[in-house]
């Protein structure tokens, strides 16, 4: 579903955010990226999302290589990855239905099928009886529920999650967290970056870790490692 | 979609129909598509209606500024029109005065008379005698008093033409004043072509000058509206950023600010249309009075269905240019960081 390949990154100021990072997720795969702020995280989700280009190397998504796609088809890649903001990107203009009915007026889905849709996402995050309520009116844990329901409302086969319990205390963040594992269950690629090593220890998922833009573990937790060694 | 699936490798299809049924997008009929294209666009125009309605103040201020620009040349078009009517009026009774030598007696005005209505170009002749003309002059207000101090009757007889329909052009007039002039007895051919010329003239002068003030006012129409819908860019700078993030295409971002450049200019054509009228209406005394001064069927042309659509049309194209102009310098800086 993702695979990188010798992927740097380096920006203007000759800052290089990524160095010759490797590593492919596949399809229903649920993965952690971690490291410490500014270890290139950010970075390597702005290159899937195609906020950014590869300097060097190849990001392919879907089996489709990134480097070649025109400004033109950016919107049609995206149509196909949700993702999960840590600030939600919410908008406080309209309604909860109205936020996670976005990525379907913009695919074009009839509108009668948006309110199907909408609805039963909302109901995956137990949001169905505050779909009238504008986010603002809503609690952290909410909106962040919010945003993984505009994340998956049109069921894109692949779903990144930047810090995505960021400001979140520990039972809403595990509860979220079973959200993840629950859509990598029905097949999708989850990809979620976060800092937060108690969280990825709990979860025992694979685990890429990243310091100073290079890729420096790829497996289960570090710590599971050594315990089981 | 299904232009997008083409480029979508197998790997992703598969993914899809794991996931329960995949990306939905991708599998949108294209009657469906067309018809959420359609709802796309009445809901982009109907939300940027609310918007202006919204802020029903700077909405008005703008609609006012692009109606008082757009209804100055839409006037002096409609009072250039009304002028070349006058010109037209009068060049059709465009007539030749002939005034004969005051020694020429009634007796040869008539034989004259006689012999041109004969001539093709003549449609009508008229032999005004001198003691008619005289008095003619004394039942002229302001005149009759200063006649009395004149002895006797220095007028001629005058004989009027009137050509025929066929011959009314300047050249075939200048043309038959100048073989009457060549006439035995005739003293002086006035033809009232010069003041008829000097109209046309200045009418060809002010309507270069509407031309040129109504294109300066529609390069301002139109900054003006560019300028508006930037600031609306600007004010929703996130909405387009998460539409961009969840992969809205350029056509889906800027159609509501095109549609909202659009509703300024109907907005501004009708308060144009308005204004016209009510100048219009405003101004219709006195220039009524004028022209009755003048003797002149002359009257300001209202704005006829033609004109209103003309202008209405002008004005909604003239917004969606702006808005155009301002999507296209501005949105593509509005990328999610």
């Amino acid at each position: 579903m993702i695979e990188f390949r010798q992927v740097t990154k380096r920006y203007e100021q000759q800052f290089t955010a990524l160095r010759g990072v490797s590593f492919a997720l596949g399809r229903g795969e649920m993965a952690f990226l971690t490291g410490h702020s500014g270890a290139g995280k950010s970075t390597l989700l702005k290159l899937i999302m195609l906020m950014e280009r590869a300097t060097a190397g190849q990001v392919l998504v879907g089996g489709q290589a990134l480097e070649k796609t025109p400004r033109r088809r950016i919107p049609y890649i995206r149509r196909h990855i949700g993702v999960v903001f840590q600030d939600h990107q919410l908008l406080f203009d309209r309604t909860v239905f109205d936020n996670v009915a976005m990525p379907l007026q913009v695919t074009g889905v009839p509108p009668n099928e948006i309110g199907r849709r909408v609805r039963a996402a909302l109901d995956k995050v137990g949001l169905l009886k505050k779909e009238q309520l504008n986010p603002i009116s809503l609690s952290g844990g909410e909106q962040q529920r919010v945003g993984i329901a505009r994340a998956v409302v049109n069921k894109p086969p692949l779903l990144l999650a930047d810090e995505p319990t960021g400001n979140l205390d520990p039972a809403l963040s595990s509860e979220i967290m079973d959200l993840f594992r629950e859509f990598s269950r029905v097949g999708v690629c989850v990809m979620v970056a976060t800092h937060d090593i108690g969280l990825i220890e709990t979860m025992a998922q694979r685990t890429l870790e990243l310091s100073q833009g290079e890729l420096v573990h790829d497996g289960l937790p570090a710590a599971l490692e050594t315990g089981h060694g | 979609m299904t232009v997008c699936r083409r480029h979508w490798r197998p790997g992703m299809a598969e993914a899809r129909q794991q996931t329960t049924r995949g990306a939905a997008s991708a599998q949108t009929p294209w009657r469906d598509q067309l018809r959420s294209w359609f709802s796309h666009h009445r809901r982009s125009a109907h939300d940027s209606a609310l918007r202006l309605r919204n802020a029903p103040l700077s909405s008005l201020m703008t609609g006012l500024v692009m109606g008082i620009a757009l209804a100055l040349p839409t006037a002096l078009f409609l009072i250039m029109a009304s002028i070349q009517q006058i010109g037209g009026g009068w060049e059709q009774a465009g007539r030749l005065s002939v005034y004969l030598t005051p020694d020429t007696g009634i007796e040869r005005a008539e034989a004259l008379a006689d012999r041109w209505i004969e001539n093709a170009a003549v449609g009508d002749v008229t032999v005004i005698p001198r003691d008619e003309a005289m008095e003619t002059m004394r039942s002229s207000e302001g005149l009759s008093g200063t006649l009395d101090f004149l002895d006797g009757n220095p007028l001629p007889h005058t004989l009027v033409l009137t050509p025929d329909p066929a011959y009314r052009e300047a050249a075939a007039l200048e043309d038959l004043a100048e073989r009457l002039r060549q006439a035995d007895g005739v003293d002086e051919v006035k033809l009232d072509l010069a003041w008829l010329q000097r109209l046309n003239a200045m009418a060809k002068v002010l309507g270069r000058a509407t031309q040129a003030l109504a294109l300066l006012l529609v390069v301002g129409v139109v900054l003006v509206i560019a300028n508006t819908v930037r600031l609306a860019i600007e004010s929703r700078r996130r909405e387009i950023i998460v539409a961009r993030l969840v992969g809205g295409t350029d056509s889906f971002v800027r159609r509501p600010f095109l549609y909202t450049g659009l509703w300024y200019g109907a907005l501004g054509g009708l308060l144009a249309w308005w204004l016209v009228e009510v100048a219009f209406w405003w101004l219709s005394g006195p220039v009524g009075r004028l022209a009755e001064l003048y003797n002149s069927g002359f009257e300001l042309q209202r704005p006829g269905i033609d004109e209103v659509v003309l202008l209405l049309g002008c004005a909604v194209v003239l917004g969606w240019l702006g808005a155009w102009w301002a999507v296209h310098r501005h949105l593509r800086a509005v990328e999610p960081e």
